[in-house]
């Protein structure tokens, strides 16, 4: 088991439905977020290229913010899935500093960091993230990679794509189809 | 034209637009693990090559700084902390990958170790205040004199100790922040060292706030002397390895050349915190007189800014947006 | 002028309420305990759901509203049986909770009062404030007759008002959806294809082979299920053509994008049915058995050459052609898509007439892929005695316009101001779902309006501008909070979708089917309100179509079988709405009354030199000026920018994030400054901003002063002779780079 997130640049039109849906299915704090959007323009006027995508943690393979992590509060579980246990926490930042995404916070009530789980608890009850599950554009994939059936592994096997950041070295989970 | 913009109003405190997670706790604890473990190092090293005599600020006076700069480094880390109460979790596990357990791990042995190493040296370097104190007389019962004795037996076995202890946590206050790739300006494996030989700098200076004698300082500043020229010359390497690297790194180095933090970076690290006390330490080797107080302070508050813009800048600089 | 007598009431010394008093702190985001309180609950447990439809546009997607154990409403998402949303919300509707919460709504009744010399609101029970709208509506019934007694509205809360209006004998009522939004396509269509487009669009996008946007910047513009298609014909490769001034998003994920002038479309669509004409590449079977006037039309475009209209639009010769053909490759599974704001330059119907020629040209009225025959559910209405029949109304103050199918708001406010239509004199309004100020434009118009009548009493759910000016606020529930008349949209399957109470009404607010029973009751008019509670009038029509209120609560949403085809048979005898039966290439109606038969382009005004065309448009996370409060979605955008393109960036030396001031054509100055952003995706000649933001009213904690509004920068305003609409597009701004309201600050 291998989850993977797989967003579609064509499709996405940056709504940000996926940031309010993810707010309200995981109380997201006001003014902090687990998943963003970002516009990127290239050219000039009228030969403009314009890409918009939905950013969260990449749940990578290889993250910085687990191996950094002084008391294994930040750990992964089956499926990749990269998590943070509140009570094991001790809000050293370390993870923070560690992480080239930005995708992770401080919670200012709690204290401990709190981040996208790719929403573990609907994982476990075989439902989908609440962000792929509200995206208008149907933009958003997610699934198995382990599974070369399942649409996340076929379309990453036809389309062209990338991940964020790749010189960081981490392997991430989160795929953009780009072609 | 390249435009990259947040859509959605990504703007969460102490991330955007750049880090402000670690703080001057953070710097303040970097600086004073690097001071104690400079001054224990040569405490021991200078114990095992048994200049105990000769050197006595080294060895006898000086550690005294040790505890104290650890306590209260641990207590601003404490302080940074997000979620306090939960500061026992960093004992329950051993994380050899993250360099925060294992600096948590050293600091845990190493503060005992340097406070009996002070405790062994309290009758013999304070007498008159433990006179007026009393204590080994009022606290009877703790069989102190015995305690005493014992550690003063095995101090060498303290001094073997201490010296990979205190290796280990001046090149872990550097590989603190080198550990982290996501901050272009830490990411370099100089940091290690180069942390590790201001450390033992400021170490060094902290022993000279102590010295009496003149065979001890000027060994002393010689060492120091020394050290700065390392320091020097780890600066130029890791510019000259950043230079060569990628675009986010040079960007980072921009943040020190020509940046927010480039008059403080070249005025009070490389002017005031490292040239200017060489020149004063090398005058007064030559035979100058110069207050060795001056080359001292200046590099003990060079070592904290040091700590105080890496820290800072390290976190103005990211990988995407 | 400092003797206004209705001023707009900013900061009232006793408040709305020593609630809102406290917490109108311009808190960012600390006010917001409501969320963080959220934190401490278990994420994972279960809650209640219960069936509703969303309000915070006009879509009614039908969504399920989730509480927790409190009774209070955590997230709200799409039904998935649903047509209009397929189960999932656009990002207004999941924030909707927003409004539920927003702690700065309207919670008490509130009447206007002098204190010290100051106009203020004062907290009022909800009979007093009833009885003085009641007392007012009888008085100016008495005195001028229930017709000078107006509506403005939109929304749910505006059909509840529309029958207790009717019922006093009043029919002088409008809402800004047509004269400031779809009008003029609902005309062009009609006068061609003998039907309005309607809302939702019967546009068949999800089977379409090619979609031609003009202007209509679906994905920004989040109307559900049509983001929904345009993705799924993303996916079944359809050809997508974007006509835009502006890189819109939609135009970014075409493949080709027509970078028009401004204000010349009329050219490119003349000139491509001069191409598909020309080069015989329309549907000759259809055009025969359908066409009226197709050979004046050959006629008249025959020298419109795209050579022509290149001149004009910017547009290349050889991308007019190619798209063209493109267009008729794949006819008749082609939509030149109507669009739905399209208040733009006053020629606005004979545009959309022009689209709908297009359209009909291509055959792709009533077909797959292109537009399909919506259907709705036949429910009958709860029984009520006949209206009484007023003596005049929204349609003879708008009979300047004789196309216009439904009232002019901005008519009917002309018509409020003493010597501009004493035939027709309005001498009080109500207000309910509409924030006028930032909705219709010239906002001196309206205020001279607002300070001549004799009442106005305002039906919101915040502390919207218009509130301000009010001389009765009631404070309505949200759509979270109540009952409000079933949903029977049409659309391809015949649906009906429940709104019921998900949570108790906060504060002291109340639906307004309650307060218009309330009002109707105290007007004497007993018998048009039969019934103790909306539910009565629910359960009662649901029974008429065998469905009950149990299976609407437990469904949320009801299919119905389909009674007629979805689309036309080819070769189908079918008769056309229009006079003549058929697709009006030629409109003989339009020639008698003396307008131009077949649409004609004619140049717009430009930009004279330092002013830049305002062009506006959808945030995707707003609706209008209604969300820009609402705690989640000011989370995502808490403010419009002006963007700017680099070139003139360059000459006026502006910066990202720079803050700027802006001045119209007639000297007006915006309010606020508004933040620069540098972009390409935008003209040289153009400015543009998001529409909803620059709030003026304080209480509004949030919002207050974020952005600037585009309203207030329009003063121009050419007006559709055909159907009244108001158009919004001609106004240019200078841009300041300093404060003009610097000297006048003391
Ligand atoms: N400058 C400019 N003007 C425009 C447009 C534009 O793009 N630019 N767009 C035009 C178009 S297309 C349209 S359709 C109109 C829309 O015009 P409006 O419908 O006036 O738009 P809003 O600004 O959202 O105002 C809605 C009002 O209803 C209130 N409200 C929301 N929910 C409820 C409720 O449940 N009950 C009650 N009683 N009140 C409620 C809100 O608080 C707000 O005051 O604006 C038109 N005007
Ligand atoms: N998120 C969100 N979605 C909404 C709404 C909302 O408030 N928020 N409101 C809904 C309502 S009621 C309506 S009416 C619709 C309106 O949605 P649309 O009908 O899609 O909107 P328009 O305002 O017609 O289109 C705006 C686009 O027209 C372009 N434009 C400007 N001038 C010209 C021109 O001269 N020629 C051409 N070809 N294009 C031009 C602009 O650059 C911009 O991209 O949106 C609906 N959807
Ligand atoms: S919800 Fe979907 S379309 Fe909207 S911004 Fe997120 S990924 Fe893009
Ligand atoms: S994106 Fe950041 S937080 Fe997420 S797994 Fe990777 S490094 Fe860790
Ligand atoms: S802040 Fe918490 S999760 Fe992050 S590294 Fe420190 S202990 Fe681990
Ligand atoms: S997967 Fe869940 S937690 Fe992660 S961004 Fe999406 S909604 Fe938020
Ligand atoms: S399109 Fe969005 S805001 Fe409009 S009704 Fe549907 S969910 Fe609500
Ligand atoms: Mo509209």
């Amino acid at each position: 088991m291998r989850y993977a997130m797989v967003i579609d640049t064509l499709k996405c039109v940056g709504c940000s439905d996926c940031v309010v849906a993810c707010q309200t299915e995981n109380n997201v704090p006001m003014g902090y977020c687990r998943d963003w959007v970002t516009e990127t323009v290239d050219g000039t006027y009228p030969n403009v290229e314009l890409e918009l995508k939905s950013e969260r943690c990449n749940h990578c393979d290889n993250a910085p913010c687990v191996r950094c992590c002084p008391t294994g509060a930040s750990h992964i579980v089956e499926g990749g899935v990269v998590l943070v246990t509140h009570d094991e926490c001790i809000g050293c930042g370390a993870c923070i500093e560690a992480c080239p995404y930005d995708a992770r916070y401080q919670h200012p009530e709690g204290g401990y960091v709190d981040k996208c789980t790719f929403c573990h608890h609907r994982l476990e009850k075989g439902q989908n993230p609440a962000c792929v599950e509200v995206c208008p554009t149907k933009c958003m994939y997610f699934g198995d990679l382990d599974d070369p059936t399942s649409e996340v592994s076929s379309l990453l096997q036809t389309r062209k794509h990338k991940v964020l950041a790749p010189e960081a070295g981490t392997s991430p989970n989160v795929y953009y189809l780009i072609k | 034209m390249q435009e990259e913009i947040f859509v959605s109003g990504r703007h969460i405190p102490n991330i955007d637009p750049y880090l402000q997670i670690w703080h001057w706790e953070i710097s303040l604890y970097l600086f004073l693990g690097g001071l104690a473990a400079g001054v224990l190092f040569f405490a021991a090293l200078f114990y095992l090559l048994k200049k105990e005599d000769e050197m006595p600020a080294t060895v006898k006076y000086a550690p005294i700084i040790a505890p104290i700069a650890l306590i209260i480094g641990l207590a601003a880390l404490f302080f940074d902390l997000t979620h306090k109460l939960y500061v026992w979790q960093l004992y329950t596990t051993v994380r050899i990958q993250s360099p925060m357990s294992w600096g948590a791990w050293v600091l845990l042995i190493t503060t005992p170790i340097s406070i009996l190493w002070v405790f062994s040296y309290y009758r013999e370097t304070y007498p008159k205040l433990e006179a007026k104190l009393q204590t080994f007389k009022r606290l009877k019962f703790l069989k102190l004199e015995t305690f005493e004795k014992f550690l003063i037996k095995n101090r060498k076995v303290m001094a073997i100790a201490l010296i990979p202890l205190t290796l280990v946590l001046g090149i872990y206050t550097g590989i603190l922040l080198s550990a982290f790739n996501a901050r272009p300006l830490w990411n370099t494996a100089i940091l290690g060292p180069l942390f590790l030989t201001s450390g033992l700098s400021t170490g060094a200076a902290g022993i000279l706030l102590f010295t009496k004698n003149h065979f001890e300082r000027t060994l002393i500043s010689k060492i120091d002397l020394a050290l700065i020229f390392i320091e020097l010359a780890l600066i130029v390497h890791m510019f000259m390895s950043m230079y060569a690297g990628s675009q986010v790194q040079l960007e980072a180095m921009e943040v020190l050349l020509g940046g927010s933090y480039t008059v403080m970076f070249f005025v009070f690290v490389i002017i005031l915190g490292l040239l200017v006390p060489f020149t004063l330490e090398l005058s007064e080797i030559i035979g100058f007189k110069v207050p060795i107080i001056a080359p001292a302070i200046l590099i003990l508050i060079g070592g904290l800014i040091f700590r105080i813009v890496m820290v800072n800048a390290g976190q103005l600089t990211r990988y995407l947006y | 002028m400092t003797t206004s007598r209705r001023k707009f009431i900013k900061i009232s010394a006793l408040g709305l309420g020593g609630v809102a008093a406290s917490t109108s702190a311009l808190n960012m985001f600390g006010a917001n305990t409501y969320l963080d309180k959220l934190v401490k609950q278990n994420v994972a447990g279960e809650f209640n759901k219960t069936a509703t439809y969303c309000e915070v546009c006009f879509w009614k997607c039908a969504a399920w509203a989730y509480t927790n154990d409190e009774g209070e409403i955590i997230k709200i998402k799409g039904n998935e049986t649903d047509p209009h949303c397929y189960g999932r919300l656009c990002p207004r509707g999941t924030g909707g909770v927003g409004m539920y919460n927003d702690e700065d709504r309207l919670k008490t009744p509130l009447i206007r009062t002098t204190v010290d010399g100051k106009q203020t609101f004062r907290k009022a029970s909800w009979k007093e404030a009833l009885d003085l709208i009641a007392s007012k509506m009888t008085a100016i019934k008495s005195k001028y007759g229930a017709e000078s007694f107006a509506l403005l509205k939109h929304g749910s809360p505006g059909s509840h008002l529309e029958h207790l209006f009717k019922a006093y004998g009043s029919d002088t009522i409008a809402e800004p959806a047509y004269a400031q939004c779809r009008g003029p396509r609902e005309t062009g269509f009609e006068l061609t294809l003998g039907s309005w487009i309607g809302s939702p669009e019967p546009t068949d996008i999800r089977d379409t082979k090619c979609l031609v946007l003009i202007g209509s910047h679906i994905g920004e513009n989040m109307h559900n299920s049509q983001v929904q298609e345009m993705s799924d014909a993303i996916d079944n490769n359809a050809t997508i053509i974007t006509v835009d001034p502006r890189l819109s998003t939609a135009a970014s994920k075409s493949q080709h994008w027509l970078a028009i002038k401004p204000a010349t479309d009329i050219a490119l669509l003349l000139a491509w049915m001069h191409v598909i004409i020309e080069e015989k590449l329309y549907d000759k079977a259809y055009i025969e058995k359908y066409g009226y006037g197709f050979k004046e039309l050959k006629e008249h475009v025959k020298d419109l050459t795209p050579e022509w209209a290149y001149g004009i639009t910017t547009i290349k010769p050889e991308k007019i052609r190619e798209t063209a053909r493109l267009m008729a490759a794949a006819a008749p599974s082609v939509i030149v898509h109507p669009g739905r704001h399209v208040v733009w330059y006053g020629d606005d119907s004979q545009r959309e007439r022009a689209i709908a020629m297009l359209n009909g040209l291509l055959g792709s009225w009533g077909k797959r892929g292109g537009f399909y025959f919506k259907e709705k559910v036949d429910l009958p209405k709860f029984p009520h005695p006949a209206y009484p029949k007023p003596k005049w109304g929204w349609e003879e103050i708008g009979a300047k316009y004789p196309y216009a199918e439904m009232g002019i708001t901005s008519e009917l406010i002309k018509s409020s101001i003493p010597g501009e239509d004493d035939e027709h004199p309005i001498k009080a309004w109500i207000i309910a779902g509409t924030n006028l100020i930032n909705t219709v434009p010239k906002r001196e118009m309206i205020l001279k309006a607002m300070d001549a009548v004799e009442f106005i009493a305002v039906v919101d759910t915040m502390p919207m501008e218009i509130t301000g000016y009010a001389d009765v606020v009631l404070p309505e529930c949200t759509y979270l909070e109540r009952y409000d008349g079933i949903r029977n949209a049409a659309k391809r399957t015949p649906s009906l979708a429940l709104r019921q109470p998900v949570a108790k009404p906060k504060y002291d607010s109340k639906p307004a089917w309650w307060m218009c029973k309330q009002l109707g009751e105290r007007l004497g008019l007993h018998d048009y309100f039969q019934y103790d509670d909306f539910e009565d009038i629910i359960k009662w029509q649901l029974e008429q179509v065998g469905s009950s209120l149990e299976e609407m609560k437990r469904l949320g949403v009801k299919k119905f079988e389909r009674k007629t085809p979805l689309y036309m048979e080819d070769g189908e005898d079918f008769e056309f709405g229009t006079n003549s039966g058929k697709i009006e290439f030629y409109s003989d109606d339009l020639a008698s009354n003396g307008f131009d038969p077949i649409p004609v382009y004619t140049a717009h005004p430009e930009p004279p030199q330092g002013f830049y065309r305002l062009n506006y448009g959808r945030a995707p996370m707003h609706t209008f000026s209604r969300t820009t409060n609402n705690p989640n979605l000011f989370a995502l955008k808490s403010e419009n920018k002006l963007w700017v393109n680099p070139k003139i960036a360059r000459i006026i030396g502006l910066k990202n994030d720079q803050l700027v001031w802006l001045q119209n054509q007639d000297g007006i100055d915006s309010t606020f400054s508004i933040k620069v952003r540098v972009t390409e995706r935008i003209r040289y000649d153009s400015v543009y901003m998001y529409h909803g933001f620059g709030h003026t009213n304080k209480k509004l904690s949030r919002a207050f002063g974020k952005g600037e509004s585009d309203t207030l920068m329009m003063s121009k305003i050419p007006v559709d002779p055909l159907m009244g609409g108001t158009a919004l597009r001609g106004n240019f701004v200078k841009i300041l780079t300093e404060d003009p309201h610097k000297n006048s600050k003391v």
